[in-house]
């Protein structure tokens, strides 16, 4: 992958538009990061505590049952679930503890959307012994309660933010704000390929380890490369870490990246930045890319079942593989994630992150039309057995309802007596 | 009420061109010991609160008026701010209105009126067009916190190709070297940040602010303003000598939602130490 412009830029996209108070706090991030990357020590010291302390390498699983459903393309899944905390975003999470370790300082702050990063965030900070608070919008506390639950019981302190749309990017503008007041001991854990420079470069950076071990797994068991990598895009970091791995194979591996559709790209309720109508250039959050946004440059509400997709920017360095043609975007509706992640529980016993399921349904539409001999990789950035509310919510399922329904009672006959 | 501009020079309106910022601010700062900068957001609580404030504002005193244009995205503003912003675009305020409303307060008051807003309000204007706008309608001067001189080659060289003044901003954890780079792109003034944190939060107008301003005064020779968490007489008292504007923000918002907009005059004379 071509590193960005000396000020942060990835074609159009990118740069460093920070607040006056964080300019010197950049600098000295953009030193520490640089001297970090090109230690092979802290590489080796990274690589060596994710197969201690979480799950590396993850396997790549071989989905026989789904690739005869289809009858296609020969199916692999990349188990990123599998890491600790169940999610991708252990891989950034503790790339910057490492960092945070270096640089002296002893709090950290994140912003969580799903949860997942913020779950992340709390353990990283627990296991290296430092202070955290977890910024997360009211809208997603409350549809992700849970995760909130886990966080606090890690040590973590959890804000919900109740300005703007009081979901993910609400909860960015708030770490920010934290950021300026308490900028001398606490470095901010951004969750995703997002954010000024060097944000997207580092967490795409910690993020490639998915790449470097799906490449030389896919040759080992299909002995050569995948004809499609698929993986879903909310900030982008899972797609980053996994197409870093393919980037250089142009003419071999056709890398898709999926939105979220919402209700549908023409009902305006989705968070489809790449491939819909509704975006355009713009600088929000201390980056540019394609934003949700209005003729005004106010950003749109968006909308997705999966909270982890559901925000207005997008990586820069997507958007740039997006203006060269390299990424192809395609999006999925609520609607058909909620068909994909049935059908693989049904088939495979794997029960994919609703983020996740989104770069299912788009593998699935393509399977059936590729050779028998060909492979595909399906990036499955997350579990969703721990989204049992959502997706329980989301499928319907009568027994749960009425599971909830007993439990709310006796918590309410205990409190009365 | 007689027009300044035209008792001590040419306010030269055939070229679209007006007294620059700075120049303004010295001619006012020569019989006065400190400037005062009053803030306010667009459509909150609506444009005719707007219109009420801002002649509180300027017929008891105020030297000078931010106009902020609001975003959905207000990173460097604390919850007054950003309450104000939110309701404001919630329900219905268009940066076109924005437009309108400030060409005609230049008309009406002779005062310099300046944009604050951020970057992607610019941006998706247009750059050339915002700044060929602003000239038109007399805005003298654009703060834009998230724009630093490094991302902003275009967005500094067109303010200066029609004379808007961008004022930048200086931090507290600003090195020397940096206050050397924000201060030769700053024009009009340079706006001092004297703690670190978002806007509304009060501020301690110790010792420390006093080495802090006198190491902005170092760097710039631009007129220096003060701004985040001003409240009361004492704190701009505790300005003078050591700054030439003292900016209210968040304070005269709040002031408007409790008390309504007739209270703003009585409140700009108690910051004047006027009785």
């Amino acid at each position: 992958m071509n590193p960005p412009t000396e000020d942060g830029h990835y074609g159009r996209w990118g740069g460093s538009y920070v607040p006056e108070v964080l300019h010197d706090t950049f600098k000295r991030l953009k030193e520490d990061f640089a001297a970090a990357k090109a230690d092979p020590d802290f590489w080796r010291e990274y690589v060596e505590l994710m197969s201690t302390y979480s799950c590396r390498p993850t396997p790549l699983t071989f989905a026989e049952n789904l690739t005869r459903h289809f009858g296609g393309a020969k199916i692999y899944i990349k188990r990123e679930d599998l890491n600790h905390t169940g999610a991708h975003k252990a891989n950034n999470v503790i790339g910057q503890g490492l960092l945070v370790k270096r640089m002296g300082k002893t709090r950290v702050i994140a912003e969580t959307g799903a949860g997942q990063h913020g779950v992340a965030t709390a353990t990283m900070a627990a296991k290296f012994g430092f202070e955290c608070t977890v910024y997360m919008g009211e809208v997603d506390v409350l549809r992700q309660r849970p995760n909130v639950f886990w966080m606090e019981k890690l040590g973590a302190k959890v804000v919900p933010v109740t300005d703007g749309s009081r979901i993910l990017k609400d909860a960015i503008n708030e770490a920010f704000r934290d950021w300026v007041t308490n900028v001398d001991d606490t470095h901010y854990v951004l969750g995703t390929a997002c954010g000024p420079a060097p944000f997207p470069e580092m967490v795409s950076w910690f993020q490639s380890i998915i790449g470097i071990e799906a490449r030389k797994q896919i040759l080992h068991y299909h002995h050569t490369l995948p004809a499609r990598v698929y993986a879903c895009v909310g900030g982008g970091s899972n797609a980053m870490g996994i197409f870093q791995g393919f980037l250089d194979d142009d003419d071999d591996v056709e890398l898709v990246g999926v939105e979220a559709g919402g209700h549908g790209l023409s009902t305006g309720k989705h968070a489809s930045r790449l491939c819909s109508d509704d975006a355009s250039p713009g600088m929000a959050q201390g980056y540019k890319t394609m934003f949700l946004q209005n003729n005004d440059g106010q950003m749109l509400e968006t909308h997705s079942v999966s909270a982890g997709l559901d925000y207005v920017g997008v990586s820069p360095i997507l958007a740039d593989l997006n203006d060269k043609k390299r990424v192809r975007f395609e999006s999925a509706t609520d609607v058909e994630v909620i068909e994909a992640l049935n059908l693989t529980m049904k088939k495979e016993g794997i029960i994919p992150a609703l983020e996740s399921s989104h770069a299912f349904v788009q593998a699935f539409k393509e399977a059936p039309g590729l050779p028998k001999d060909s492979a595909i990789i399906i990036n499955q950035s997350g579990r969703g057995d721990k989204d049992i509310f959502t997706i329980a919510h989301a499928l319907k399922d009568p027994s749960w309802k009425e599971f909830i329904i007993n439990e709310a009672r006796e918590y309410q006959q205990g409190e009365s007596k | 009420m007689e027009r300044i501009y035209h008792q001590r020079g040419p306010r030269i309106s055939a070229g679209g061109k007006q007294m620059k910022l700075e120049e303004n601010l010295r001619r006012r700062r020569e019989n006065k010991e400190i400037l005062l900068m009053t803030h306010l957001v667009l459509g909150y609580p609506d444009f005719d609160t707007n219109r009420e404030v801002i002649a509180q504002m300027v017929e008891n005193g105020v030297d000078s008026i931010e106009l902020q244009i609001p975003f959905s995205e207000p990173v460097a503003d604390g919850p007054v701010i950003l309450k104000a912003s939110q309701e404001s675009i919630d329900h219905g305020t268009k940066v076109s209105e924005c437009i309108s409303f400030a060409k005609e307060m230049v008309e009406k008051w002779d005062i310099p009126f300046l944009f604050m807003t951020y970057y992607n309000i610019v941006f998706k204007y247009g750059e050339e067009a915002f700044f060929k706008k602003c000239a038109e309608i007399g805005i003298t001067g654009v703060i834009v916190p998230d724009i630093p001189p490094e991302m902003g080659e275009s967005f500094y060289q067109f303010a200066e190709q029609d004379g808007i003044s961008p004022v930048l901003i200086f931090a507290p954890t600003s090195s020397d070297e940096r206050m050397e780079i924000t201060g030769k792109c700053s024009r009009g003034f340079v706006y001092c940040v004297p703690r670190k944190g978002v806007t509304g939060t009060k501020s301690e107008f110790g010792e420390e602010l006093t080495q802090y301003l006198a190491r902005c005064r170092k760097h710039t020779s631009l007129p220096l303003g003060v701004g985040f968490g001003i409240q009361s007489r004492a704190d701009v008292e505790a300005l003078i000598g050591k700054a030439d504007i003292a900016i209210i923000g968040s304070k005269t918002i709040k002031l408007v939602d409790e008390k309504g907009a007739a209270s703003v005059g009585p409140f700009i004379r108690h910051l004047l130490g006027e009785k």
